[in-house]
C-alpha cells in the first residue's frame, strides 16, 4: 500500500462503507478543526463519535463523549485519529481492539509502522488526509470553494 | 484492496475543457450554466451558521462565491496545476487581492520593472495609499532582487513574460533567491498563459493572471485569477500572520491549522472577496470558461502567425529592431527555450527608425489591426504605448519599461498570418517608407 499517494477509487470505497466514526481528539470547541469535521460528516449522514478524555462537557453536536475507545458500546466502522503522530499507535492498537475496519489519520498525522500493523489486520489505512476534504473534494463540493479537485468526469457528481 | 496507484493525469487540452465543469448537478446541463443570483437561501439556521462559520461548503452570497465562478477557479487551478484559485474582476483586482492576504502597512515587496505599464502604476501609486511600498529593479541581472531585499519584504513579483517588451524572466534563478530570503515568489503568467508557461514548476508560490487576455481569448470578458500552489509552509514563516494567527471576524479562526494547504484559497474568498468586493461576473465567468476549451488551439496559432510577423518585421527597412525571444537575434532567446518551449507569446515590440511620429502614423493607416489597449485577442492589435498606456510614466520608466517613443506593439491573432502581413506593409509603406 502506497501512504505517499491514495487513489480515488480507495477513498471513495472507504468513504461509502463506513457509516459510524469514531473521532479521537473531538473538541468542544466549535472554531477547532476536529469540531468542524466532525459537523461536516454529519450533515453527510455518517454517525460520529467524539472520543476525548478532557472533554468539559457530556455532548459535542448531541452526541455522547466518551473517554476512551473501549468504552463507546457501539460497534465502530472507522477511526479519524486528531491527535499528534506520536499518540497515533497507541490508538491504532486500540482501533484493532475495538474492532474498527478503517484507521484515518488526519493532516499532518502519520505512523507507517502503526499503519502496518493496523493493515496486517486486516483494517485500512488512510494518512494524513481530512475525511471531510475528501469527501467534499470526491464530490466536488471542495470544487465550490476554487479548490481543484483533480476529478474529471463527463458524468453528473456523487460520492 | 482497490487499487491504490494514482491513474495517469489527464492532459492539458482535456483539463481546458473539462477541469472544474461536470455536468451541472442539479439540472444536468452539459454547459456550465450561467449562475446570474446574488445569494443563495439557506436549508435552516443551523446550516446557515456551518456557512458563515466556515464549516461546510456552499454558496452564501455572490460576492464570495458563486457557481459558474467556482467553475472557473477550478479550470484555473488545474490548468496552473495549482491547489486552487480565487477570481476576480480584473487582473489588477488579482494583484491587489493576492497582496492583500500576506501585506501589512510598511510592508515591501520587490518587483521587475519591466511589467505591464498599468501595474507599475498600480504598485507605485495606489498601493502606496496601503502603506505597501514596491522596488522595481532590472530583471535581466536576477541578483538585483536579493539586492533589494529589506526586513520588511515579503514578495518577489515577476511577468514570467513581460508586456509589452517579451522579457524573459529566469523564473528558477530568482525562485531560488525569494525562497533563500523566506519570501513569496509571485508570477504574472498573463502574457504566456499556462500552455506556454509553468511558473509552478519553476518555483512560483503565487499565480496572478489577466484573465481579460488569453485565458478568455476573445476580447470580451475581464477577469482576473489569483492561484496557490498550495506548497508554501505559512506556519514555518511569521511574516505571514494572516493565514496562521486567529481571525477575528471568524471568531478566532486559524485558516491554516484548519484549512491546510486549502487555506490561501479559502482566505482569498471568505477574507479577501468579502472585504475588497472585486467579485467577477458570472457571465464573464462563462465567457472566459468557453474561451479557455480552445486555449491550445489558439495559442498555436497565435505563436506561428508572431514569429512569422516578428521575422517579415525584422527584414523591413523601416524597422529599427524587434523583440520577439522567438527570434535568434533576441537576448532572452535561450531563457525562452528553457522557459516557453511551445513559443513566445503573441505579444512582442518592434522599434521603428523614425521613431515617435511614425509610430502615430502606423497605428492610425493600419485596416486589420485594431489600435487600442488590450492583448490577447483573437483579433491583432496595435497599440504605441508612449502615447497611450504608457504616457503616465516619466522617459525613464518608458525606456525601462521597453515602451520608449519609437516603441511598437502588437498583439498577434488567429487570422490568416498573409492578410496581417499586407496590412503592415501598407501602413509601413504609408508611414514614410
Ligand atoms: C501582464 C498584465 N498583467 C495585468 C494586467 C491587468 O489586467 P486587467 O486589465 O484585467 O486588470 C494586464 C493588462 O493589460 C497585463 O497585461
Amino acid at each position: 500500500m502506497n501512504h505517499d499517494a491514495y487513489s480515488d477509487d480507495y477513498l471513495r470505497g472507504i468513504l461509502r462503507r463506513v457509516r459510524t466514526i469514531a473521532i479521537v481528539g473531538a473538541s468542544e470547541n466549535w472554531n477547532r478543526p476536529s469540531y468542524f469535521a466532525m459537523k461536516y460528516l454529519q450533515t453527510k449522514g455518517y454517525r460520529v463519535i467524539p472520543v476525548n478524555p478532557g472533554a468539559s462537557v457530556p455532548e459535542i453536536l448531541r452526541e455522547k463523549v466518551y473517554k476512551s475507545l473501549a468504552e463507546i458500546p457501539d460497534a465502530i466502522d472507522m477511526v479519524d485519529i486528531f491527535r499528534r503522530s506520536e499518540e497515533a499507535a497507541a490508538i491504532v492498537d486500540a482501533a484493532i481492539a475495538k474492532g474498527a475496519k478503517v484507521v484515518w489519520m488526519q493532516i499532518g498525522v502519520r505512523d507507517d509502522a502503526a499503519a502496518r500493523k493496523a493493515e496486517a489486520a486486516g483494517l485500512e489505512v488512510v494518512m494524513n488526509r481530512c475525511p471531510k476534504i475528501e469527501y467534499s473534494r470526491l464530490c466536488g463540493e471542495l470544487g465550490w470553494s476554487g479548490v481543484n479537485t483533480g476529478i474529471i468526469s463527463a458524468k453528473r457528481r456523487r460520492l | 484492496m482497490a487499487d491504490a496507484r494514482k491513474p495517469a493525469a489527464p492532459g492539458f487540452e482535456t483539463l481546458a475543457v473539462h477541469a472544474g465543469a461536470s455536468p451541472d448537478p442539479a439540472t444536468g446541463a452539459r454547459s456550465t450554466p450561467i449562475y446570474q443570483t446574488t445569494a443563495y437561501v439557506f436549508d435552516d439556521v443551523d446550516h446557515a451558521a456551518s456557512l458563515f462559520n466556515l464549516q461546510t461548503y456552499g454558496y452564501l452570497y455572490s460576492r464570495l462565491t458563486n457557481p459558474t465562478v467556482s467553475v472557473l477557479e477550478e479550470r484555473v487551478a488545474a490548468l496552473e496545476g495549482g491547489r486552487g484559485a480565487i477570481c476576480v474582476a480584473s487582473g489588477h483586482a488579482a494583484q491587489v487581492l493576492a497582496f492583500f492576504t500576506f501585506m501589512e502597512p510598511g510592508d515591501h515587496f520587490v518587483a521587475a520593472n519591466k511589467l505591464y505599464g498599468g501595474s507599475i502604476t498600480q504598485f507605485g501609486r495606489s498601493f502606496k495609499k496601503f502603506g505597501w511600498e514596491a522596488t522595481l529593479v532590472d530583471p535581466d541581472e536576477p541578483e538585483n532582487f536579493r539586492r533589494a531585499i529589506t526586513p520588511r519584504t515579503k514578495a518577489i513579483f515577476v511577468e514570467s513574460l513581460a508586456n509589452p517588451s517579451g522579457v524573459v524572466v529566469d523564473l528558477e534563478r530568482v525562485a531560488r533567491i525569494a525562497h533563500d530570503a523566506g519570501l513569496l515568489f509571485i508570477v504574472d503568467n498573463t502574457m504566456a498563459s499556462p500552455y506556454l508557461c509553468r511558473p509552478f514548476e519553476w518555483g512560483a508560490d503565487l499565480i496572478v493572471h489577466s484573465t481579460t487576455k488569453f485565458l478568455s481569448g476573445h476580447g470580451n470578458a475581464m477577469g482576473g485569477a489569483v492561484i496557490d500552489s498550495g506548497k508554501v509552509d505559512w506556519a514555518k514563516n511569521p511574516k505571514f500572520k494572516s493565514l496562521t494567527e486567529p481571525e477575528p471576524a471568524y471568531h478566532g479562526l486559524r485558516f491554516y491549522e484548519t484549512f491546510g494547504d486549502l487555506a490561501f484559497t479559502v482566505h482569498g474568498h471568505a477574507v479577501g472577496l468579502r472585504d475588497l468586493g472585486a467579485t467577477m461576473a458570472p457571465v464573464n465567468a462563462f465567457l472566459t470558461i468557453t474561451g479557455i476549451e480552445t486555449l491550445a488551439l489558439r495559442m498555436e496559432r497565435h505563436v506561428a502567425n508572431a514569429l512569422a510577423v516578428a521575422r517579415y518585421l525584422e527584414r523591413h527597412p523601416a524597422v529599427a529592431w524587434v523583440s520577439h525571444a522567438g527570434l535568434a537575434s533576441s537576448p532572452y532567446h535561450g531563457l525562452a527555450k528553457k522557459y516557453l518551449p511551445k513559443g513566445t507569446g503573441p505579444v512582442f515590440t518592434f522599434g521603428l527608425k523614425d521613431g515617435y511620429d511614425a509610430g502615430v502614423k502606423l497605428v492610425e493607416g493600419v485596416n486589420l489591426f485594431s489600435h487600442l489597449a488590450n492583448v490577447g485577442d483573437t483579433r491583432s492589435l496595435i497599440l504605441h504605448p508612449a502615447s497611450t498606456t504608457h504616457r503616465q510614466l516619466t522617459a525613464e520608466q518608458q525606456a525601462a519599461a521597453g515602451a520608449g517613443p519609437e516603441v511598437v506593439r502588437l498583439s498577434i491573432g488567429i487570422e490568416s498570418v498573409a492578410d496581417l502581413i499586407a496590412d503592415l506593409d501598407q501602413a509601413l509603406a504609408s508611414a514614410g517608407h
